[in-house]
């Protein structure tokens, strides 16, 4: 289970394969050392229907190099990391292998928790119950459009860290951060549980007003997916990244 | 059988879609719920059918086939649906449905560009705003659809994703509701996604089935002994055997693109007979058969036929071939052309290349006495595709 930190967090995600399979374990511990406190590992699938084109063109990469969930489990299990780590990937991957048998593999390499775009509270009886079992977290995600009787539903499962999505569409480096996050940050207050926003978020200023808006921590995907794919020395140029952005959520805090 | 309280029928269906899609679900749920039971809008939706499409749509004896083929085979002309295929019976329900809602944009995908031209028609009717997402290599082989679209003052944003097909037409409409959920609706075009969409889109076409049985009861005096259609998604399909389910005796006869071949490898499907071949998974908001790899990944389908070219199909589809009550069937892209070719030849009436599909059952299959083959579309869309594959120059 996730041991979220006291202070602010930074929680980057990149796609397990880009810009190379063997990559994986290095981008981890780079992550790690920039100051990540939780490093979401994209598990590709075909169909990213939640993601914007630069993750998808990352997933298409990764697939293309030969990723699979064999191979990725494999390479996570390279990591040699503290922090804890989530998987991120689409439900047919993990109803392919068997619900139960995806879990205990992520058990087994030390990955905590899960995240799963495309299945909703409502069809996460199987995984919830997995999850529960291997001691992993299960994490949803809470759009800007989820009212406040959804927002009920899904605290009754999730555990670790509850996602906040700060805008509606799909993921993306975007200039500002939405106005919609605050509203969803103020209608959360009264729950008990780790609250990590993302969407959008590319630069130290946006982690900053995210946590000054109330967040426990700071989701950014799309940057470190570029940055990873755009640096020969790619595991050096994902650690500045980490470091830029950590500094700008702690600062969030300090303000 | 009806979807249950969860979208689903057996383990199939269900609601697979991001967070941020779902409030717009839970509200057409409701509203769907509300509006099937609404006299008014039942009405008004019958009212535009029948003076706008074109309804009843006639069920044709067709004499030469049936000499061909040694049994009475009657063909149920959806192509003479306004637009040249069934697509319309759902566009214009669920653009109604969308004004209803107070929507004021709706969206769709399209594969051979029929569902998208009855989306723009639909569209334009009501004086709604329109955007379609069509595969880069549909729009290719598809033109005429595509500027009929524009005609009609839609937009065609080309998806070059993936292989440029229906599948990646879907992701990329859904992506765009994600953003604009809360003003526009999405159309989609069969009896897939997430629930309510397949029950609900089974509900609109149902029409088709309804007729048939009326139809048929007039002509010969009694039910089809069998009624046979061509499935990518199944929204004919399923639109044909609703009616049905219940009489036993009348045999369902779903064909789906046998492509080039049934084999399935690891980089490519190069067919798309997910009810014949296929796994259950995910894919597109549902639990269902699909076309995937040993990983879960999805395997790109291919069919001659752009319309049937989709790694998956629907739920309510896939749980009727499980029980038994629909049968299953392939139709490769050679027998669907010559299909093609015949039905021109024989009836003057040029078939849709999907439809062509299940026209191609009836020289391979003993179907009864009475047959009714559900002519989904007309084939002028596809006159490129086959004059290339025939080798043909005008």
């Amino acid at each position: 289970m996730i041991e979220f930190p006291d202070e602010p967090a930074l929680i980057p995600y990149f796609t397990a394969g880009d810009p190379s399979v063997e990559s994986v374990p290095e981008i981890i511990e780079a992550l790690e050392d920039g100051g990540a406190d939780v490093i979401e590992v994209g598990l590709p699938f075909s169909e990213p229907v939640a993601d914007g084109p630069t993750i998808q063109e990352a997933i298409a990469r990764a697939l293309e190099n030969g990723m699979t969930p064999d191979v990725f489990f494999e390479k996570v299990s390279e990591a040699e990391v503290e922090v804890p780590l989530v998987v991120m990937t689409y439900y047919n991957i993990i109803f392919h292998r068997g619900v139960e048998e995806f879990v205990e593999d992520c058990a087994e390499v030390g990955i905590e928790g899960i995240i799963v775009p495309d299945l909703p509270v409502e069809e996460s009886d199987e995984l919830y119950e997995a999850c529960r079992k291997n001691d992993v977290d299960l994490i949803f995600i809470i759009a800007p459009t989820t009212d406040d009787e959804r927002i009920e539903g899904i605290m009754e499962r999730v555990s670790g860290f509850v996602y906040v999505q700060a805008r509606l569409g799909t993921t993306g480096a975007r200039e500002d951060v939405s106005g919609t996050t605050y509203d969803v940050l103020e209608r959360l207050e009264g729950y008990d549980v780790p609250k990590a926003v993302g969407f959008g978020v590319s630069k130290e200023e946006h982690a900053r007003s995210i946590i000054e808006g109330g967040a426990d921590g700071v989701v950014a995907g799309s940057v470190f997916v570029e940055t990873a794919a755009e640096n020969e020395e790619y595991a050096e140029a994902v650690e500045e990244k980490t470091r830029e952005l950590k500094r700008g959520a702690v600062s969030g805090e300090e303000r | 059988m009806t979807a249950n309280s969860e979208g689903k029928f057996g383990d199939y269906g269900g609601q697979y879609v991001p967070e941020v899609l779902m409030p717009a679900i839970e509200e057409l749920e409701e509203a769907y719920d509300e509006y099937l039971s609404d006299d008014d809008f039942l009405d008004d939706l019958n009212a535009k059918l029948r003076d706008y499409g074109g309804r009843p749509t006639p069920l044709y004896h067709a004499p030469e086939l049936s000499e061909r083929v040694g049994s009475k085979v009657y063909l149920k002309r959806e192509d003479l649906l306004h637009g040249g295929a069934h697509k319309l019976n759902n566009a214009l329900g669920q653009a109604l449905l969308a004004k209803r809602m107070g929507k004021d944009r709706i969206i769709a995908e399209t594969g051979a560009g029929q569902h998208g031209t009855a989306t723009a028609m639909a569209a334009a009717a009501l004086g709604i705003d329109c955007e379609i997402y069509m595969g880069a290599k549909d729009i290719e082989r598809q033109k005429p659809n595509v500027f009929r679209m524009r005609l009609m003052g839609a937009e065609v944003n080309p998806v070059e994703t993936g292989t440029g097909t229906l599948k990646d037409a879907i992701n990329e409409t859904l992506r765009d509701w994600a953003t604009n959920v809360e003003d526009t609706h999405y159309v989609i075009g069969s009896i897939v996604g997430p629930h309510p969409f397949p029950a609900m889109v089974r509900d609109f076409q149902s029409v088709i089935g309804r007729e048939i049985r009326q139809q048929s009861v007039e002509k010969e005096g009694r039910l089809p002994d069998s009624v046979v259609a061509c499935a990518g998604g199944g929204s004919n399909t399923m639109g044909a055997f609703y009616d049905f389910i219940d009489d036993e005796e009348v045999d369902l006869y779903a064909v789906e693109a046998g492509g080039s071949s049934l084999e399935v490898n690891e980089e490519r499907a190069p067919n798309s007979a997910s009810l014949n071949i296929g796994e259950e998974g995910v894919l597109h908001g549902a639990r269902t058969k699909i076309l995937e790899d040993e990983d879960g990944q999805i395997l790109e389908s291919h069919s001659l036929s752009a319309g049937l070219d989709y790694s998956g199909v629907g739920p309510e589809l896939a749980y009727l071939v499980d029980s038994g009550r629909v049968e299953p069937r392939t139709a490769d892209d050679d027998e669907a052309l010559e299909a093609f070719h015949l039905v021109s030849e024989t009836e003057g009436i040029i078939p849709a290349l999907e439809s062509s599909h299940a026209v191609a059952l009836l020289e391979k299959e003993d179907l009864g006495d009475f047959v009714v083959v559900n002519l989904s579309g007309r084939g002028d869309k596809d006159l490129d595709t086959v004059m290339e594959k025939s080798g043909v120059e005008v």
